[in-house]
């Protein structure tokens, strides 16, 4: 009885919906976003409302540990120290993203092929080798910078200091992932109708009139979606200061950046639910900084 | 010198970057274990480890420890029914990550694991560490240095660990650099500073000294000699001074010499760290006794250059020295073979030809009296210092070593916030003995926030 009804209901449900297979072939996906994603999340939100304390043991505490972040200095400064990295660093970026992918575009260089292969081996190259490698080259006393000023008498500015730190971050995260957005970018581009520039080409557009009316604007979309990988990655660093901070143990101190900090609340000073909390307040902060992007390009669109 | 020797230096120095030095929550007070004023467990019949050791039992070592497989072996040949897993979870922080990890989670913890002094009390404070008594540890008390015994004792006599190898704190210096500027080599912090003005004022390339502004345990073995009481626990009442008056001494003595611009602070164990030491930049590395074979590896252009001495004084009618580095064996809470695990703990660090082959194999300093007073050992004689008996030098400090220096309970968060407090300071010139006070009043908000009731020190 019971087995008869349970086959004839899916049988009757696969009648009436016949994309019931589909679940099937997304099944593993689910899975792993269950298990992967989904729980670990879940846990992290559930730990984020306890306190484990070294003497007196677990106690739930609610959102104290919410309260505490948003007025934590050193959370604070590591936002605002995000925050000014994305307002400098990505704009710089995108700019030579797109200058790469407007010159290959153009057919005008020689030796396309080998000028995008190089721009693109800095993302193929893991981000710690990429930091590792810089991280020698600002070396104060013995990097090839230093030494070229030691050459031509001049001083090479500390670029492991408190000052020039943002900056040699920043230039590291440009040199990894220009390319990575050229690439998205030149994509985008060679999906232009060639019959526009053809258009505009009998109207008289010359090639920097083409760039600027017709191919811009149709890259507006690979533009934004660029714009939002960099929001997250710029918001989330970490594996740049966090090797960086072995050259420079006292610029780049545990709250540099909120992931820095959160993963050194954790593993440093044994505050998984607090760090939990920070990760938590991180994630909507980017949550709310990739909206306001979205909400302000397409106001920017339909205007 | 092993054969690998770049790679064993570079572990070397993780683990002892890793953080300061030493360990256990020795309670000078009760450190005795013929006092124990809560004795846990009774003592393990002979019988019952006569047993245990000639049943058949896998344990799990975790460690860091290079080759450490050949000591292993030493132990398996002496009791073929035990198999030991050497597993290599990494080193200093990593190590230890792990290691809480699978406590937390309840399962998958080692047996036995290496755990360096200065985090002894971390882990006995979660409860993570046998008590070694029941296992008949208290009996080797006297096979060890003084100093490293009390590293590994609880406040209540508990023996937590067995002490394997030692960083007692010497002067390492360039004896060519010296001789070519007229330096006589410092016996006191005084002779020390004036050394520091002249050498840099005859060669603003060179300095005296590299103090690492990011080396905490330098730092906590340089508060060590000047007998600072930085740290004191017991139970959940933990004691805070790490802006005492000697901790401040200290301060204001190397802020003064970095403000000057005689002493650097580079960050140590980077690359511009280790070349600083093959062209010269660094006169003298105020390290420990595990010092010098590390830097034979890393430094070999300036062989036969070095010399051995012993830190200066602040007072030379009491030599004094600290400790910086070295670790311990450990039996894991949760082990189901304890007094295998113990035993073998045990082993390794008392039987001769172990510890022997740790100090020859592994070039541990060891912390075995035996061996420190043995020619084969202190007799040594290293071409990297001109044939000084450099061992024998470091036996001596070692004896010096104050033995009341206690560790925190949250090692990992003093050691980050003296980093950006102290530290910062000392990279920025600014004032450091201010900067102590800053150091202690974050680790005191830290302290009251994880439960812990505190006192001044």
């Amino acid at each position: 009885m019971i087995t008869r009804t349970a086959a004839s209901s899916r049988l009757g449900g696969r009648r009436s919906h016949p994309g019931n297979h589909a679940y099937i072939f997304v099944a593993p996906f689910l899975a792993c976003f269950v298990v992967l994603f989904l729980l670990p999340l879940g846990y992290a939100g559930y730990l984020s409302l306890f306190k484990d304390q070294l003497v007196g043991g677990t106690v739930f505490v609610g959102l104290d540990n919410y309260l505490r972040a948003v007025q934590d200095p050193q959370l604070l400064d590591g936002l605002r120290r995000v925050l000014l990295f994305f307002l400098i660093q990505v704009p710089l970026m995108l700019l030579v993203a797109l200058g790469l992918a407007l010159a290959l575009d153009s057919g005008l260089l020689r030796l396309p092929k080998l000028i995008r292969l190089s721009a693109f081996i800095p993302y193929a190259v893991p981000s710690v080798v990429a930091t590792l490698m810089w991280g020698y080259l600002y070396g104060p006393d013995f990097g090839p910078l230093t030494q070229l000023g030691d050459r031509l008498g001049f001083t090479a500015p500390d670029l492991l200091g408190d000052a020039w730190m943002l900056a040699s971050l920043g230039n590291i995260v440009t040199w990894e992932f220009a390319g990575y957005n050229m690439i998205i970018l030149y994509a985008a581009l060679r999906t232009v109708p060639s019959e526009r520039y053809e258009a505009a080409a009998v109207d008289g557009a010359g090639p920097w009139r083409i760039a600027w009316h017709i191919k811009i604007p149709a890259l507006r979309p690979a533009l934004l979606l660029c714009l939002i990988f960099s929001v997250i990655g710029s918001f989330q660093l970490f594996a740049e200061p966090n090797l960086i901070q072995r050259l420079a143990p006292t610029v780049i101190n545990s709250s540099y950046t909120p992931n820095v900090y959160a993963h050194s609340l954790a593993f440093v000073s044994q505050q998984v639910n607090y760090a939990a909390a920070v990760s938590f307040l991180l994630g909507f902060v980017i949550l709310a900084v990739s909206y306001a992007v979205l909400f302000v390009s397409s106001r920017n669109r339909r205007r | 010198m092993p054969t690998s020797a770049p790679h064993f230096t570079r572990r070397r120095l993780l683990k002892l970057t890793a953080v300061t030095a030493a360990a256990a929550t020795l309670a000078a007070c009760s450190g005795s274990a013929s006092n124990p004023a809560s004795g846990p467990t009774e003592a393990v019949s002979q019988d019952d480890i006569d047993k245990a050791m000639m049943t058949p039992t896998t344990l799990t070592f975790w460690t860091w420890v290079p080759n450490i497989d050949q000591e292993v072996a030493l132990f398996q040949k002496k009791y073929p029914a035990i198999k030991v897993d050497v597993v290599n979870a990494g080193q200093g922080l990593d190590a230890y990550t792990k290691l809480r990890t699978a406590l937390k989670a309840g399962t998958g913890a080692p047996d036995v694991a290496q755990i360096e002094y200065q985090y002894v009390p971390t882990f006995s404070i979660t409860k993570s560490l046998v008590d070694l008594r029941p296992y008949g540890a208290a009996a080797n008390r006297s096979k060890f240095v003084d100093w490293t015994w009390q590293q590994v004792t609880g406040p209540n006599g508990e023996v937590f660990a067995y002490p394997q190898d030692t960083g007692p704190m010497g002067m390492l210096y360039r004896a060519d650099l010296f001789e070519k500027y007229g330096i006589e080599v410092p016996r006191t912090w005084d002779e020390f500073a004036a050394a520091a003005r002249k050498l840099h004022a005859a060669d603003p390339k060179v300095y005296l000294t590299n103090l690492a502004a990011n080396e905490t345990a330098g730092w906590h073995g340089l508060m060590w000699q000047a007998g600072s009481e930085a740290y004191s626990v017991k139970g959940t009442e933990v004691g805070l001074a790490v802006n005492d008056a000697a901790s401040k001494k200290v301060a204001s003595y190397w802020g003064g010499l970095v403000r000057e611009g005689v002493v650097s602070t580079d960050p140590d164990f980077t690359d511009n760290w280790f070349q600083g030491f093959n062209s010269g930049k660094y006169a003298t590395w105020l390290t420990a006794a595990w010092g010098p074979v590390f830097l034979s590896g890393s430094a070999k252009s300036t062989t036969g250059k070095w010399r051995a001495a012993p830190l200066p004084q602040w007072d030379t009618a009491e030599p004094v020295s600290g400790n910086w580095g070295g670790s311990t064996t450990a039996v894991i809470t949760g082990s189901k073979n304890p007094i295998v695990a113990a035993k073998f703990a045990e082993f390794l660090n008392t039987d001769l030809n172990a510890t022997k082959m740790f100090s020859e194999v592994q070039n541990f300093f060891p912390a075995s009296t035996t061996l420190l007073a043995d020619p084969s050992f202190a007799g040594r004689k290293s071409e990297f210092f001109g044939g000084q008996q450099v061992n024998k030098l470091f036996a001596q400090i070692s004896a010096t070593v104050d033995v009341g220096w206690q560790w925190p309970p949250f090692l990992d968060q003093s050691v980050k916030d003296w980093t950006e407090t102290a530290g910062k300071s000392l990279a920025d010139k600014s004032d450091v003995a201010a900067a102590t006070d800053e150091w202690q009043a974050r680790l005191k908000a830290y302290a009251k926030d994880q439960g812990f009731t505190v006192s001044a020190g």
